[in-house]
């Protein structure tokens, strides 16, 4: 299955599927994020002998591939244990309870923000919104979900892999190891695809709403009238009320003059 | 009137294996995409652009006026973009929908691409949710192996090759362009505009990119017609979206509503505020919106009347807070997420984030001074309209929002010489006894 090796030298291996990767683009460059993946799977973080071997497949500096490697956080320089946990706490989760989850297991694992228990099992680090908002207070365990924790709930997690019994994610597959699930995004696909369900119980409540009292999209047949869609660039704008769509609106109608000003 | 509730991109998330071609082509699902290939690539952007369809990532910008932009004079190949880096805090829509049902998304991805004729597409998912990149994952090879993707689509002589890309984590990287240069293999830093994505995008080439359920939405306009779609909704703001609810309600989840449902509406729905307790504050699309409070609860949730109370409806991710929630905690770490994400490009957001955290953390811990509140509101106005990109312009909607509304508290904090509130009776598990 997944090659293990640490520090040293990357395997020829490793080396076929990082040109693989880059292959896969129509400019070899854009595959350096899923290569810096793969490099984790390997080697446990990203190595020096890592940051060489991307920059020589892509024929970029050392220096390139290292500013990259230090811009996203999902890239470890230090060695990450077998599970990578992750509380967040960002306010909805640090309201919901995550302050206090990640507070005891610092506690419990005697480790500080970003560190690796002394028997290299578990990385602790605090992350930010996980796009699971509706199933606060959440966990990540090895970038898979664990929903609705609670401080009590959290310490048997991590008791449960540093003994290594098997874990799931409340919202997916059985938990495998960091590495392993680097090499999936990598691009490198493992089996546990089918396993864990559709949607959680929060993914699901409107729709339960929406059964029990009968309610539906319209069928096509009773489908009313088009109302007034804006239908240029300006009055887009003025029907935009974000700033954010204001800059993106301007932006879209300066294309919109210089495509025309091309056309001409 | 269409129904309080509308499912559509949610409808089938309960069916057993929905991720699985088999059931989603059992509901119907690639018909749509045997209808668009039968049209004329600009009567689908016509057809997009009749229905109203607005951007479902924070903007709101016309989907089909945006295709429209991609001039097709221009020799260089076209690229979709699909952004699935979804990661603005409270926002939690697109990952579920990737997770139950990526054929939507893949569908759309097929149909959005012939529209604005390009033979590559890329889907960049946040890289922090590994089970949704192997749910897209499968979905995309098994969209091949059935010849929806590949060389001449059923038949049609029409090829779209699509490659399924795992971010590292940066939130700036939900950006459209900063989105670019990731994919490009770069650090994702914002781009300069001009030119703009529609022109020179990736690779410098004409390039569209939209959000997960913009795209996600599109199979549903093809099949059932613009006008069905724009049969749901307000005015200027039509269809259905998903209206994420998170925190303090009963039940916390994802209710699918035509444009223009209100809070009340939705929280009602949500079984209320949780238990003996009322709403304080809530973000009606993220935490980049300004805050909004309960006399706010029956705005209609469009792009219109929530600009018109003073906040965005962004991605619709409402963040719900009781009595017992400390706004002044709530703001800080928001601002310190913003610190934390700023790419560093530009000095307003780089330096302005460092110090309003510094600001804050006084006046949280009942350290600073009641002028330290004039002092945040001069820093929020030096970054906002300063900043490169919208990151910059977004970390002070909180801090200026929850000034207008909660001065009061901010001042609680200083003559409290520390926060009032007791942040055990704000958990989930505080009927456990806060578990410590
Ligand atoms: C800091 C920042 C983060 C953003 N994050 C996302 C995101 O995660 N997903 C998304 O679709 N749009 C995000 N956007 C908006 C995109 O720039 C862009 O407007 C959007 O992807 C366009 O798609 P749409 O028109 O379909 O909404 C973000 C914008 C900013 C400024
Ligand atoms: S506003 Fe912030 S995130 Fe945006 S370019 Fe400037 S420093 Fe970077
Ligand atoms: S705030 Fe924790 S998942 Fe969104």
């Amino acid at each position: 299955m997944t090659e293990v090796s640490t520090d040293g030298g990357l395997s020829e291996a490793t080396l076929a599927e990082l040109r693989q990767i880059a292959a896969r683009y129509p400019q070899p460059r854009s595959g350096l994020l899923p290569m810096l993946h793969l490099v984790q799977a390997t080697q446990g973080r990203v190595t020096s002998e890592g940051i060489e071997a991307c920059a020589e497949i892509l024929d970029i500096s050392t220096a390139d591939v290292s500013g990259v490697a230090t811009f996203y956080t999902m890239y470890k320089r230090r060695p990450v244990g077998d599970y990578h946990v992750g509380v967040c706490t960002n306010t909805l989760c640090a309201v919901m309870g995550g302050d206090a989850i990640f507070e005891r297991l610092k506690e419990h694992l005697d480790v500080g923000n970003d560190e690796t228990t002394d028997d290299g099992r578990i990385t602790l680090e605090h992350i930010e919104c996980n796009a699971a908002c509706d199933y606060a207070p959440v966990m990540m365990v090895n970038w898979e979900f664990m929903d609705n924790m609670t401080p009590e709930s959290a310490r048997q997690l991590v008791d449960d892999l540093r003994e290594g019994t098997e874990v799931r994610s409340t919202r997916g597959p059985r938990i495998a190891t960091w590495r392993e699930v680097e090499r999936v995004l990598a691009g490198f696909p493992d089996d546990r695809v089918d396993e864990g369900p559709a949607a959680g119980p929060a993914s699901l409540v409107g729709l339960e709403v929406a059964r029990r009292r009968g309610w539906t999209a319209p069928s096509t047949e009773t489908a009313g009238a088009v109302g007034s869609p804006a239908d240029s660039a300006t009055e887009a704008a003025e029907q935009a009320d974000t700033s954010r769509a204001e800059s993106e609106t301007k932006q879209e109608s300066d294309t919109e003059q210089q495509k025309g000003g091309q056309d001409d | 009137m269409a129904d309080t509730l509308t499912p559509v991109l949610t409808a089938d998330w309960a069916e057993k294996q929905s991720w699985k071609l088999a059931t989603y082509e059992r509901a119907g699902g690639y018909r749509a995409l045997d209808k668009a290939l039968s049209m004329a690539p600009d009567d689908i952007i016509a057809a997009v652009k009749d229905s109203g369809l607005r951007g479902r990532g924070g903007a709101g910008f016309p989907t089909g006026m945006k295709w429209g932009f991609i001039p097709q004079d221009n020799p260089n190949p076209k690229y979709l973009v699909v952004n699935a880096d979804e990661s603005e805090p409270g926002t939690c829509k697109d990952i579920p929908l990737m997770m139950a049902s990526p054929h939507t998304l893949v569908e759309g991805v097929i149909i959005s691409s012939f529209a604005i004729r390009a033979n590559q597409a890329f889907i960049y998912i946040r890289g922090e949710v590994v089970h949704v990149i192997r749910r897209v994952q499968a979905a995309v090879a098994e969209a091949y192996a059935a010849g929806h993707l590949g060389r001449d689509i059923h038949g049609s002589g029409y090829d779209l090759e699509v490659i399924v890309h795992a971010g590292a984590g940066a939130y700036i990287c939900g950006e459209e362009t900063a989105l670019l240069e990731g994919l490009e293999g770069r650090r994702g830093q914002p781009r300069l505009r001009p030119p703009f994505p529609a022109v020179a995008g990736l690779y410098a080439s004409p390039t569209v990119i939209n959000n997960v359920e913009s795209i996600a939405s599109v199979p549903s306009i093809i099949g059932n017609g613009a006008e069905w779609f724009a049969s749901m909704g307000t005015e200027k703001s039509k269809g259905f979206g998903i209206f994420s609810l998170s925190g303090h309600v009963a039940n916390p989840g994802q209710y699918e509503a035509p444009l223009g449902t209100t809070l009340r509406t939705l929280i009602d729905l949500a079984g209320g505020v949780r238990n003996g307790h009322e709403l304080k504050f809530w973000t009606p699309g993220g935490s980049s919106t300004p805050i909004l409070t309960a006399e706010h609860l029956d705005v209609p949730l469009d792009f219109e009347a929530v600009g018109a109370a003073g906040s965005m409806l962004g991605t619709r991710a409402l963040q719900i807070f009781d009595e017992t929630t400390c706004v002044v905690r709530a703001v800080l770490r928001w601002t310190e997420f913003y610190k934390h994400e700023s790419c560093g490009k530009c000095t307003p957001c780089r330096e302005g984030t460092y110090w309003l955290v510094q600001v804050l953390t006084k006046l949280e811990n009942g350290t600073g001074a009641e002028g330290d509140l004039e002092v945040l509101l001069d820093q929020c106005d030096n970054i906002l309209g300063r900043a490169f990109c919208a990151l910059g312009d977004g970390a002070t909607g909180p801090i200026t929002s929850s000034i207008a509304y909660f001065r009061e508290e901010y001042l609680e904090h200083l003559s409290n010489h520390g926060c009032p509130f007791d942040p055990a009776a704000s958990t989930l598990f505080a009927a456990e006894g806060a578990g410590r």
